[in-house]
């Protein structure tokens, strides 16, 4: 997968936890929790659904690293890269 | 071999099944009673359908609202906010002698209501709910501060302070007399803050999203599978026993059946407290009428009343009810939308519940039972006649529910509501894959207890 099928990946999470949620806005560079109303509740679905998804495991350690679109994104490409992506 | 064992198929249980299910665990959900919902319940009596324990869905907030209560199950969920077909409250009130303070959703009523009767009152008011805003959740001492304290601080009209604890009290108090802060704190947002709501369909509508999107997932439920002991080996819960002799297996196991009934079920010799028990148990009287509540100028969604200035919160003394408070609900007073006239309940509805005391009604024998079931049906509608308009000639069917149903029904012991009054908010055991959910872990009513399985599940089972 591509940064940019990662980035598909997330959207697709987030628009699964958050429907209400106009997505199309959301800037990379800025936090999730300044520009959508996530609680850690979803924070928890966004790693509990690349999980089931991909097979990815988190550690709860690297949480913080989820914390934008950027750094979601970067922190997922080692472990992404070699996965194709599925349609959800 | 399952990954979770879940006792209990009512609101906690089917959304911690749906959380695990979803997350592709191997779940199975077990259900003493024939059918789904535990406290809050549906039947089908001489034709008609009927609901139990649902008067009103708390915590309504509108489509789009992203936080609350509501907002965090649906996405927890992955249910739209269609799906639960919400319709607002008409209006409520809490009546008292002398004095009728309505309220809707959102403060704003309530406020400009209090204005009104207490004019003194209205910088207290506003005090009060500062005091709300600031109370912080996470501290456990503030939680147990006594409401009626704070409220004797804040307030100088002991009137007010007991009318805004009636509805409160009624609507999720386990502790008898007194409620704690945080518990004060959580229900004046839930329904003063946030406000009413109700399917058309009822509470059925609720347990068939739930419990279908439970299947969907590939989660297994029995009906009919009473637990009958859950088995423990070097400190461990490895499984049940079924009423029925048939042994499940299981990583995890998650009980709904409340604090002291898990307990007892564990065979490890575990001290059971049956003092820790809840207490409060109710009576409720459903009368179906040849006409409409609001035809005999009844408008209001939900009365709460109390005959005297005082509110008193306790099991009664002396009866096998305490008649001087109730509630009054009536289904037919949303606003299911009424331009199009299929949207409405096909008969008009109250519904009475009065404090009643679970040892007196178990007590009695057989066919006593049936008539006091009829004695006090008659004394709990001329109760609530005094604070609505008079609807008895209008009635052409009733049923009449009592603690004993409610125990048979939910498990619980003493027929407790709203659970025991110590609550487990950790939801954790003596032993560490033996968790608990539903009102004696957390928050009380349908947004409570789902919100209760959710946030188990997440913190213990999904992890790891």
């Amino acid at each position: 997968m591509t940064n940019d099928d990662i980035r598909e990946v997330v959207l697709d999470i987030l628009a699964d936890i958050a429907p209400d949620e106009d997505l199309s806005q959301l800037q990379d560079d800025v936090a999730f929790r300044d520009q959508l109303e996530l609680d850690s509740m979803d924070f928890l679905d966004i790693v509990m659904e690349l999980r089931k998804r991909y097979r990815v495991q988190i550690p709860e350690e690297d949480y913080p690293q989820l914390a934008s679109m950027a750094s979601t994104t970067s922190y997922l490409e080692p472990l992404m890269r070699d996965l194709e992506k599925v349609e959800s | 071999m399952y990954d979770t064992i879940i006792i209990g198929a009512g609101m906690s249980g089917l959304a911690a099944g749906i959380r695990l299910a979803h997350y592709d665990q191997r779940v199975c959900l077990l259900e003493r009673h024939y059918t789904i919902g535990g406290l809050n319940s549906f039947y089908r009596l001489r034709g008609r359908d009927y609901d139990v324990g649902l008067h009103a869905l708390t915590n309504f907030t509108p489509k789009g609202a992203r936080t609350g209560p509501l907002a965090r199950l649906l996405r927890q969920l992955r249910f739209r906010w269609e799906d639960f077909e919400l319709a607002e409250q008409v209006g409520s009130a809490i009546a008292f002698p002398d004095v009728r303070v309505r309220f809707g959703n959102g403060i704003g009523l309530l406020t400009s209501e209090i204005e009104r009767a207490f004019p003194n009152q209205r910088e207290n008011f506003q005090r009060l709910i500062n005091k709300i805003v600031d109370y912080d959740d996470l501290n456990d001492d503030l939680f147990a501060m006594s409401t009626r304290q704070v409220l004797a601080e804040t307030l100088t009209e002991p009137l007010l302070a007991e009318m805004l604890l009636c509805p409160l009290m009624w609507y999720g108090n386990a502790r008898e007399d007194d409620m704690d802060f945080g518990q004060f704190c959580i229900m004046f947002r839930s329904i003063f803050v946030e406000g009413l709501a109700r399917p058309l369909a009822g509470v059925r509508l609720i347990l068939k999203n739930l419990i279908r999107r439970f299947r969907q997932l590939g989660g297994e439920l029995r009906l009919r599978a009473g637990v009958e002991r859950i088995h423990v080996e070097d400190g461990r819960a490895v499984g049940v026993v079924l009423d029925n002799g048939t042994e499940l297996r299981a990583r995890n196991i998650l009980s709904s059946a409340g604090w002291v009934e898990t307990m007892r079920l564990c065979d490890d010799g575990q001290p059971v407290d049956v003092d820790q028990a809840g207490k409060m148990s109710f009576v409720e009287s459903v009368s179906v009428l040849d006409t409409l509540p609001s035809r005999l100028g009844h408008h209001e969604t939900i009365v709460f009343f109390n005959d005297h200035p005082t509110f008193d919160w306790h099991r009664p003394a002396e009866h096998l009810c305490d008649m001087r408070t109730g509630v009054i609900c009536s289904p037919n007073n949303y606003l299911y939308g009424d331009s199009d006239t299929s949207r409405h309940l096909p008969e008009g509805v109250i519904r009475i519940t009065a404090i009643a005391s679970y040892d007196r009604w178990t007590q009695l024998p057989e066919e006593e039972y049936t008539l006091e079931k009829l004695r006090w049906y008659d004394r709990l509608c001329a109760s609530a006649v005094r604070f609505m308009p008079d609807y008895r000639r209008h009635v052409v069917d009733v049923d009449f529910f009592t603690p004993r149903t409610i125990q048979r029904f939910t498990w619980h012991d003493n027929g407790a509501v709203y659970g025991c009054p110590q609550k487990h908010w950790d939801g954790q055991t003596h032993l560490r894959n033996l968790f608990v959910c539903g009102t004696d872990q957390g928050m009380v009513g349908i947004i409570g207890a789902i919100t209760s399985g959710i946030s188990v599940a997440n913190r213990y089972l999904l992890t790891g």
